[in-house]
């Protein structure tokens, strides 16, 4: 791994990022518009049910919150490279010296710092609105974080391995994956909300945990220890097989000459 | 004897049935241009790949700088680079801004007075600043052959560097290629469709029909053999007919 080779790629994506302001809209307009919906309906629903109004209401923002920093950094990662075939640089980013350690560890920053943007935002926003604060969860808050932004690093691998491997036409899973566990993730309702015969999913899947943790660290201020742990011990072992997985696709995909084949498109 | 730049042994490239490269072997010296030509799908392109590292072999060897590309890859890109016109860069950065991130890339020291020399030498110093999406084809042909040339690679692959460009920019681009060879000693793998251009720059051509290698050697012992009056009637004759195929297997040695 070669910091120079992280650095620049990383400052390829800050250029452009400078360059055309519009892509911020992506990074803040739709968390917006989630916090806002979400947001308001806690409040009608405050309004309307009194003293009998459930907790875990509250915690709808913080779950709009939290999720999207899943999704920006599975985003860093998978737009990450549809940037380099939609500019038709795909060959000169693989024929230069950067290897696969580089590429990721470059997409993994960009995840990081577009999850920086948007939940920062939606933090002050959602004080200032709605008087919800996430950092009730102080120092507690990292760990939960970090556990998502590894999940959303492991989701962007396997978006992008799976868009190597079946070519242009898979472009819309960068948006798509994520979407696919959120059902079983336990976003917004705790994992027993769901039939008994598909929990076993959620149990299987890193930020279900983070949720139920952050659901328990609101409610009684105690950090869910049993929680982080599950989380962190299946975000490890996600981010292998993810890390696998792209370099065998990356592997094949010299084999089968696929990369060419964005270029052709 | 000096050890070739670039070393490419019996190689083949399969894809499922088909067989774009087959049986290729060709070696290149230190400051030679070396001019791959043939029709579409002659298989130069695949050929061009296998080296970059795009696309691995099914089997044969790519030795460049002496040293084995499917071990030691990033090493020997680092002293490579490469310009085609079936890529660009990123069309929503500048011009300066594109040039700054491969010449961090490929390490490059000195990189802002390198920058100003490349945009110098390719005569496009005045469009440092602008927006690389807004260049004419020409402009970001010469843009993309700034970057190749940032590094002072020591092989450098040219993939069709003058295709839709009018001729003043074409001649530019020509003149430039053999003023990096003679100011950096640089070694130039150069495909082109365009005849004139190999003939004016190229010291050796390959010339390749259906994933083989037909014949090799300097465009005035090529013709000279096959009794053609230009490159373009010969290659005409090869993409048609075939007949070529039987007509001689080498002018000179492959190597």
């Amino acid at each position: 791994m070669t910091f120079s080779t992280i650095q620049a790629l990383v400052l390829r994506n800050l250029f452009l990022y400078t360059r055309t302001p519009v892509r911020l809209v992506e990074l803040v307009f739709w968390p917006l518009v989630d916090l806002l919906v979400w947001g308001y309906l806690t409040v009608f629903l405050q309004k309307h049910t009194g003293d009998s109004f459930p907790y875990q209401i509250t915690f709808l923002i913080g779950a709009v919150i939290l999720w999207d920093i899943l999704f920006r950094a599975q985003q860093g990662v998978a737009l990450y490279f549809l940037e380099d075939v939609w500019s038709r640089n795909l060959l000169n980013v693989f024929s230069a010296p950067v290897t696969n350690a580089d590429y990721l560890a470059s997409t993994y920053t960009i995840g990081l710092l577009r999850a920086a943007v948007t939940s920062l935002l939606l933090s002050v926003l959602a004080i200032v609105l709605y008087s919800f604060n996430l950092f009730e969860l102080n120092w507690t808050l990292l760990p939960f974080v970090f556990n998502l932004l590894l999940f959303g690093w492991s989701l962007g691998m396997i978006s992008t391995a799976l868009i190597v491997r079946w070519g242009p036409a898979a472009e819309t899973l960068a948006w798509a994956v994520p979407f696919f566990i959120q059902p079983f993730a336990a976003v917004y309702y705790p994992i027993d909300a769901l039939p008994g015969g598909i929990r076993w999913i959620a149990e299987l899947i890193p930020c279900a945990h983070i949720f139920e943790g952050m659901r328990d660290g609101l409610k009684d201020g105690a950090v869910s220890w049993a929680d982080l742990g599950k989380a962190t011990g299946l975000n490890l072992l996600y981010l292998f097989l993810a890390g696998m997985l792209f370099v065998r696709v990356m592997n094949t995909a010299r084999e089968k000459g696929l990369l060419t084949k964005f270029v052709a498109q | 004897m000096e050890s070739p730049v670039l070393e490419v042994n019996d190689l083949v490239k399969e894809f499922g049935a088909v067989r774009p490269v087959n049986g290729v072997s060709f070696a290149m010296r230190r400051g030679e241009i070396l001019g791959l030509l043939g029709a579409n799908g002659a298989g130069k392109t695949t050929a061009i790949n296998m080296i970059l590292g795009i696309v691995t072999p099914t089997s044969g060897s790519i030795r460049v700088f002496g040293r084995d590309l499917a071990r030691e890859r990033i090493a020997i890109l680092r002293r490579m680079n490469f310009c085609s016109t079936y890529t660009q860069l990123p069309g929503n950065l500048r011009v300066w801004q594109n040039l700054t991130v491969f010449g961090k890339i490929y390490r490059v020291p000195n990189l802002k007075r390198r920058i100003d020399e490349v945009l110098e030498l390719l005569e496009i110093a005045h469009l440092k600043d602008r927006v690389s999406g807004n260049l004419s084809a020409g402009e970001s042909t010469r843009l993309n052959l700034c970057k190749a040339l940032l590094n002072k690679p020591e092989l450098l692959l040219l993939d069709e560097p003058t295709a839709s460009l009018d001729p003043d920019i074409a001649d530019k681009v020509r003149k430039v290629t053999k003023r990096i060879r003679e100011e950096d000693g640089s070694s130039i793998l150069y495909t082109s469709h365009n005849m004139r251009d190999v003939e004016e720059v190229c010291d050796r051509i390959i010339f390749m029909h259906q994933g083989k290698i037909l014949f090799t050697g300097t465009a005035e012992e090529i013709l000279d053999h096959f009794k053609e009056d230009s490159l373009e009637s010969l290659f005409i004759r090869v993409a048609r007919g075939g007949e070529i195929e039987t007509a001689g297997e080498s002018v000179t040695s492959a190597t």
